[in-house]
């Protein structure tokens, strides 16, 4: 029994940290404070990492990054409520890399739990292994973990800092803090005297900063609420300012072009056509491509293009044909994890029903629409970085690395972001530019790609397999089986982030699938790792979102071996396995009127898939008209258990449905000759507003554990819509994009 | 040889050579960046200003070749003083990531002004130029029917 009341000291001693995360980080040796990355002047104060107060006023930190999901407003919000400052009169900035803005819950993702089942113990437990994302500076974003993350760090820092105010102007006025109130950015006194923030800022940056409860949410002025984005005015007026739109003084304008044969060298290359074109200034050598630095993007782009080069092989095989043989391959080594392991899937009842289905879906790039860039100056002794990115300590270090300097002389401004999907957690944008501004000493440079470097040079979504048996039995799934076999973009994309190989089971690879709330009885997940070095990386929902597609669609076509109705198959065995889930499905059978019948000509699907910690349920109806089908309407459920701002997440679920369904409809990459094959939007099309479903969302809060939203959204698009098409037509496709087996309209 | 160009009501003297796209004439010469740079074959409308009024993909109009007066986002209003569609943009809270706005507005503003009360199929026609990875589409349907509604009482 010792082990028990170890294990419930250490639970005890965890949640006592937790609370005071964030301003003061507690007893464990990494849970330390990290030294405040702001250094304030006179007259101002920095009360902690993330509320900064001068004689402007008050600035608040949101060091994640806004790449369209809102984060800044909301992560405003938490401080804001608490610190009692109007939302509209403070700035928000990305803030520097630091230490103090790791990401907590990130780390706790690899706990190998499914997630809807954890128990209050492992999460605590995840929120210790939080503390280790400071130790490999973990600020990145990404994860559908923002809110996760700052939910009580960030109103902790808003408590503390009014308290720290208050306790300011009790000195200043002889008056008891109790006795304050603060509104509006002022303390105020009893006999009404005012004290403003800016004003007591310069007293309160020499207390010690004071813990304060969190006020109870019945309170709430801000959260819950839909808040109007603090970045709508400068994203309505073409004055918010993305990586590409950084002007600095003398500044020169560069394009790459780097092996379209991923990983592969560069032989040579013949500059002397471009190096007498109009605007050019110099042509760099990056070894594994060229950039030419000219007086303005597009000469540069043209004088690229005229440069002859002699392009190395690509270090995997050349064709998609060949990359698919060597990921089917992988269903024959070893299983890399087995994550789940319910029952004993060698034996069903003489009695069940046999299916087996084998899926296949491509490589997708992230096609944000601003394409990767990043401006760079280097004096000799320091380097400034100005890029979107999701995350920038990593960043610093890179680009201090390939520039031969100290982490500290490198400063890395994170702006506003053209889209991220999980494109801007890589480090290649920055590190390109910064080998360019070294050959330009003195001289800023942005480097800005073109779409086609962007398409032909990402860190694909991996292609990813599945081969699935089940068994169904009077009407319901009595086994499920399924292998899943792709590269491994975690142990790849964090070898490149922190440097380290990450070996042993990989969750990511398996996500969407092993740990999906559903009570059959026989219940195996194994996941097996390709070894291919083509790059991949994380894309929006990660394993998700191939996962999601593998395992719903199976199981809509284990409802059907069964005869049953694919919404209540699925219902039957979420009920007792996860309330919210069933919740979702419930929600949307109400909201689309879901009957299980359609009129000819008209087709419904629903999915389903539990990830970041928030099921996502929609139902998607096509339509058929004169042979061309079209995705007509959508109802989307969820419950991430507190939406702290509703119309951030419908936006949210909506966002991901499209992305999820872009993808399944129309996207694919390929390769031939080493190369991916799609160059621009023409080959790589997305929803649009005449191809975009109407929708609703319904936000559902009864989930125990906050969820994430930037997400979610996306994986259940893809088996919905698929689902759907097989109610229209009786086609199953097993393969994406639908527009391979389906006349989409387009 | 400089090229003389209107822009936003003020006039510009630009060297650079004929060929070099408007968008680029724009964001690297004159240092206006509300126009974007998103695929430089007209497929996603980021970079769409008008001429004469008429709504445009800059990066396919090469400079020799501009024919009236340009009008960028930045010409249409500004955060002190924004225009009706921008007000109506604001009022849906249409943007997320908010990269591909300006050109979705500046294809609102040509479809408005020449369709004061367009239908549903009016705007899937106008509007399915330009592309939104964040699909911000509902929004801007409503955005653009917001803003009808508000011109018409004006």
């Amino acid at each position: 029994m010792a082990s028990v009341g170890k294990i419930l000291r250490r639970t005890f001693l965890i949640g006592s940290t937790a609370i005071v995360g964030g301003v003061a980080f507690g007893a464990y040796m990494v849970s330390r404070p990290a030294a405040n990355p702001l250094q304030p002047g006179d007259g101002e104060a920095a009360l902690n990492p993330f509320v900064f107060i001068d004689q402007e006023g008050v600035t608040l930190i949101a060091p994640r990054a806004e790449m369209g999901q809102g984060v800044h407003t909301t992560w405003a919000a938490l401080i804001a409520e608490e610190l009692d400052v109007a939302l509209e009169d403070v700035r928000v900035l990305h803030g520097p890399p630091a230490k103090a803005y790791y990401n907590t819950a990130m780390i706790g993702e690899v706990l190998p739990n499914k997630g809807y089942d954890i128990s209050d113990f492992q999460h605590n437990l995840g929120e210790l292994l939080g503390v280790v994302g400071k130790v490999v500076n973990l600020q990145v974003t990404g994860g559908s973990t923002s809110m996760r993350d700052g939910f009580v760090r960030m109103r902790e820092a808003g408590a503390s800092a009014r308290e720290t105010l208050k306790e300011a102007a009790a000195q200043q006025l002889g008056v008891p803090r109790d006795q304050l109130r603060t509104d509006a950015g002022k303390v105020i006194a009893p006999d009404g005297t005012e004290l403003s923030y800016s004003a007591l800022a310069p007293a309160a940056a020499g207390i010690d900063p004071i813990e304060a409860r969190l006020r109870d949410p019945a309170q709430w002025r801000y959260l819950g609420q839909t808040v109007p984005r603090i970045d709508i005015v400068a994203k309505s007026t073409g004055t918010a300012e993305f990586g590409v739109d950084v002007r600095l003084p003398g500044m020169k304008f560069a394009s790459v072009r780097i092996n379209p044969r991923l990983g592969g060298v560069m032989n040579g290359f013949d500059d002397s056509a471009a190096r007498n074109m109009p605007g050019v200034e110099q042509i760099v050598d990056l070894g594994n491509g060229v950039a030419v630095v000219a007086t303005n993007s597009w000469l540069a782009a043209q004088a690229a293009n005229a440069i002859e080069i002699d392009w190395g092989a690509a270090p995997y095989p050349p064709e998609t044909d060949g990359l698919f043989a060597e990921i089917a391959k992988a269903f024959d080594t070893r299983a890399n994890s087995t994550m789940r392991d319910d029952g004993d899937v060698s034996t069903i009842p003489s009695s069940a029903t046999r299916i087996e289905a084998e899926y296949k879906l491509p490589y997708l790039a992230h096609a944000t629409m601003e394409p990767m860039n990043a401006t760079a100056l280097y004096t000799g002794t320091a380097l400034e970085i100005w890029c979107g990115n999701q995350s920038p300590t990593f960043q610093q270090s890179t680009c201090a690395s390939i520039a031969g300097l100290e982490t500290e002389d490198v400063m890395v401004h994170t702006t506003l972001m053209g889209g991220g999907f999980g494109r801007r957690s890589e480090l290649d944008f920055a590190g390109y530019a910064t080998q360019v501004a070294m050959a330009m000493q003195g001289t800023p440079v942005q480097v800005a790609w073109t779409r086609e470097e962007d398409m032909t040079h990402d860190f694909y979504r991996p292609g990813a397999m599945a081969r699935f048996t089940g068994a169904v039995d009077g009407g319901q799934a009595v086994m499920l089986d399924g292998q899943i076999a792709s590269q491994s973009c975690a142990q790849q994309a964090m070898g490149r982030l922190t440097g380290m190989q990450m070996g042993g089971p990989d969750k990511v690879l398996v996500e969407g699938a092993f740990n999906q709330p559903y009570a059959i009885p026989n219940y195996r997940i194994r996941g097996h790792i390709a070894e291919l070095d083509v790059p991949v990386g994380f894309w929006r929902a990660v394993g998700n979102s191939h996962n999601g597609f593998f395992f719903d669609t199976f199981m809509d076509e284990m409802a059907y071996a069964a005869g049953a109705d694919p919404l209540e198959f699925r219902l039957a065995l979420m009920r007792s396995e996860h309330a919210p889930s069933a919740g979702c499905l419930e929600a949307v059978r109400e909201m689309s009127g879901w009957t299980g019948q359609t009129p000819d000509g008209v087709g419904r699907g629903v999915g389903f898939t539990y990830s970041f910690g928030t099921p996502v349920a929609q139902v998607i109806e096509v339509v058929d008209e004169d042979g061309t089908i079209r995705v007509n309407k959508a109802w989307i459920a969820c419950d991430m258990g507190i939406a702290l701002d509703p119309g951030n997440v419908r936006a949210q679920m909506f966002g991901g449905m499209i992305y999820g369904l872009s993808a399944a409809c129309y996207e694919e990459i390929t390769f031939a000759d080493g190369a991916v094959e799609q160059l621009n939007f023409p080959d790589y099309e997305a929803m649009r507003m005449h191809t975009a479903p109407e929708v609703e969302v319904r936000i559902l809060e009864t989930n125990t554990h906050m969820g994430g939203a930037g997400e979610p959204g996306t994986p259940p698009a893809a088996p919905a819509l698929g689902n759907a098409l097989f109610d229209l037509t009786g086609i199953r496709a097993r393969e994406l994009p639908f527009s391979k087996t389906f006349d989409l309209l387009i | 040889m400089a090229t003389s160009l209107r822009i936003n009501g003020t006039a510009h003297n630009v060297e650079l050579p004929e060929d070099v796209p408007l968008l680029w004439v724009l964001r690297d010469e004159i240092g206006l960046t509300g126009t974007k740079f998103g695929c430089g074959v007209a497929a996603c409308g980021a970079c769409t200003v008008h001429i004469d009024g008429e709504a445009v993909r800059s990066c396919q109009v090469a400079l020799g070749d501009v024919w009236g007066d340009v009008t960028t986002i930045e010409g249409v209003g500004t955060p002190d003083a924004m225009a009706t569609i921008q007000r109506a943009w604001v009022e849906e809270q249409v943007a997320q990531c908010g990269y591909c706005q300006s050109g979705q507005i500046m294809q609102a503003a040509a479809l408005l002004a020449e369709n004061p009360d367009p239908t549903d199929a009016d705007i899937n026609d106008a509007m399915q130029g330009n592309l939104c990875r964040c699909g911000t589409y509902p929004r801007i349907r409503a955005a653009v029917k917001s803003a009808a509604r508000m011109m018409k009482e004006a």
